[in-house]
């Protein structure tokens, strides 16, 4: 997570957590020689290896764990002071309707941005490698870097960028109306941000914008790691395009989808940059108001830092929450799914 | 997807399995309705940011007028707004900073701590292994009230290499899980050998080993670099000071001072600098981008 903010977290959770269990490939031989604590090892040790965990517990860590205090303190960030209020931060806060709200905005954002996001990126993956002729190897479309390099390209865009962007696009005058006038749909000057009935969707549209692509590069990835053998077995046993992608794709890419789930998700419970750039101040009646912006709000601008870090640690649980449930739904599935083929 | 499984079970096509040799109807629909479906979408993602380079030549007054015109003149106006009167030029130079030295910092940091946790076996190192990967769990949301207070406790609140220090240590995690797996494939004999020869540990990492990685250390510096570039967070809560803010809080504020009234092209303007070195970078690495996010999923 080089830092929540943009699309990147998701691409860097991922490899690294793909990457890192395949390490045990070959015994470490320990190197030979049984250390010796010369002077050149010791201060070998401390720059490599001192030096960088220092960094990372003093600045990651710790503010980790000072939060779970905090978040029990009416600390206000501009005095030294704090006392210790117990459950008192979470209590308020499930009595805080804006914060309630949030809550349930996020909830939405959470199942919504996911499923569309990977629907559309499944299905593009899809039609990219098994568009093709279906005769000989099964093979992909025609051009299909064009539309990989043209639609992976927001992933680069910063975040905040995207959101801007899009908030200049949904402007009165912006270019979705005049879109819309030139094929004879008179918007009147529609503010698509300004109006409860269509901010949320209108954000939640951008966000699938920003993250498609990323998705839809890594789905092809994965499908092309299929064995060509299996996908011509199939072909041979005459499955159409359709039931290769449903049958044979995504059984086999499973662990990709729930992986990507889980980011995803996780993503939409922060959508701090994307709403922050869309809607600052959280839309029309807090019907896009987020948790990360609430917090961010509540500790930054009223100073109550305290309760803001409580925020923070309901957000976590939360983000933990939904991990685990989208692995015990995948696992649901996926044991229906080898019930019924074997 | 189980919606989707079911689906297969009823619908199952029995088409195009007898032509062998040529392409045949279905397969020309199939592959025409893709390539609208596809096309289609690559409008949806162009279509903006033409509007934008356009936009950001144009007048504000020519701006409102249709959003699809183009500009009477082409000009640099708005880009010498931005850069100069809105202050983008001085953002610009804070960023190319605080990215160019977190990115050398991070990149030095991440492949030591990576080749010890790889290679050696120090006390503790599972421990840090552990904490990284709950460091990469997290959200920042959690740390950002604390991390605030520290850096205000030794004074590095605001300013660039406060914020050098934080990006550091928050890119530091997925950098080391990374490089951890290149170090750990690469030779032993190669690292004896260096030893029998005399070299010390830290030449063996700088002469022998670092650059034998040096496949892993360019995918991610790309990556790095992009995450870095677009942090939002941690700039607009630990920088508060105008002086050294960076492009994305920048234009964050710039964009919520004025709301509606905005100088529209100036901001088009700001948009169009911000994404330039990104845009640059990704037509340059393209395909090592795309080839690390599919190598972190074809394994």
């Amino acid at each position: 997570m080089t830092i929540s903010g943009p699309g990147v977290s998701g691409a860097e959770l991922d490899t690294a957590a793909v990457t890192a269990p395949r390490t045990g490939r070959r015994k470490a031989p320990r190197a030979g020689l049984p250390r010796k604590l010369t002077p050149d090892y010791i201060s070998f040790l401390a720059v490599f290896f001192v030096l960088p965990v220092a960094l990372f517990l003093v600045f990651v860590i710790w503010p980790f764990i000072q939060a779970v205090y905090v978040s029990l303190t009416n600390w206000t960030g501009f005095s030294p002071n704090m006392s210790f209020v117990g459950l008192d931060n979470f209590v308020r806060l499930f009595q805080d309707s804006a914060f309630m709200q949030a809550m349930a905005n996020n909830a939405l954002l959470a199942v919504v941005v996911p499923l569309v996001t990977i629907v559309i990126a499944l299905l593009f993956a899809s039609l990219i490698t098994v568009g093709g002729p279906s005769h000989g190897q099964v093979r992909g479309l025609r051009g299909s870097t064009f539309y990989r390099v043209v639609s992976f390209f927001p992933y680069v865009i910063p975040a905040i960028v995207i959101a801007i962007l899009w908030n200049m696009i949904y402007a009165p005058s912006g270019l979705l109306n005049g879109v819309l006038g030139v094929f004879g749909i008179d918007t009147n000057q529609f503010a698509w941000l300004g109006d409860q009935r269509t901010a949320m969707a209108a954000s939640i549209f951008v966000m699938v914008w920003g993250m498609v692509g990323f998705y839809m590069v890594l789905f092809i990835a994965a499908i092309k790691g299929i064995p060509a053998e299996t996908l011509e077995a199939a072909r041979i046993d005459g499955a159409g395009r359709f039931r290769t992608v449903t049958s044979i794709m995504l059984p086999q890419i499973r662990d990709n989808v729930q992986t990507s789930y889980i980011y995803l998700g996780i993503a939409a419970l922060d959508a701090f940059v994307y709403m922050a750039g869309l809607n600052s101040t959280g839309g029309p009646n807090n019907s896009t108001l987020v948790m990360s912006q609430y917090l961010f709000r509540t500790a930054f601008e009223k100073g109550q830092f305290g309760l803001a870090t409580a925020m923070g640690v309901v957000l976590a649980v939360l983000s933990l929450a939904f991990a685990g449930i989208v692995m015990l739904v995948f696992r649901l599935i996926g044991g229906k799914d080898e019930g019924g083929r074997s | 997807m189980s919606l989707d499984t079911r689906a297969a079970v009823t619908v199952g096509r029995k088409t195009n399995d007898v032509h062998i040799t040529k392409s045949t109807t279905s397969d020309k629909v199939v592959g025409g309705v893709s390539h609208v479906v596809l096309a289609l979408w690559s409008l949806v993602v162009i279509l903006p940011l033409v509007w934008t380079i356009i936009g950001s030549f144009k007048t504000t007054k020519e701006i409102f007028k249709s959003p699809f015109g183009l500009p009477a003149q082409w000009n640099f106006d708005n880009y010498v707004t931005a850069w100069v009167g809105n202050n983008f030029g001085g953002m610009f130079l804070n960023t190319v900073i605080v990215v160019g030295f977190s990115l050398f910092f991070v990149m030095l940091l991440g492949a030591m701590c990576a080749y010890v946790l790889a290679r050696f076996e120090v006390p503790g190192s599972r421990v840090v292994y552990y904490l990284m990967l709950a460091g990469l769990t997290f959200p920042v949301f959690l740390a950002i009230v604390p991390l605030f207070g520290i850096l205000q406790n030794i004074g590095l609140l605001g300013t660039l290499p406060g914020l050098i220090v934080v990006y550091v240590a928050y890119a530091l995690p997925f950098t080391v899980f990374f490089l951890y797996s290149f170090f750990k494939s690469l030779s032993y004999e190669i690292q004896e050998a260096a030893y029998l020869d005399g070299a010390s540990e830290w030449r063996t990492f700088f002469q022998v080993m670092l650059p034998m990685a040096k496949p892993g250390l360019a995918a991610i510096a790309i990556m790095n670099f992009l995450g870095l570039w677009n942090q939002f967070l941690l700039p607009i809560a630990l920088n508060p000071n105008k002086d050294n803010y960076v492009l994305s809080q920048g234009m964050a504020s710039f964009a919520s001072s004025a709301g509606y009234s905005l100088d529209f092209g100036a901001m088009f303007a700001a948009v169009i600098i911000t994404i330039i070195p990104v845009l640059i970078i990704y037509i340059l690495f393209q395909r090592q981008l795309q080839g690390s996010v599919s190598q972190g999923t074809s394994k």
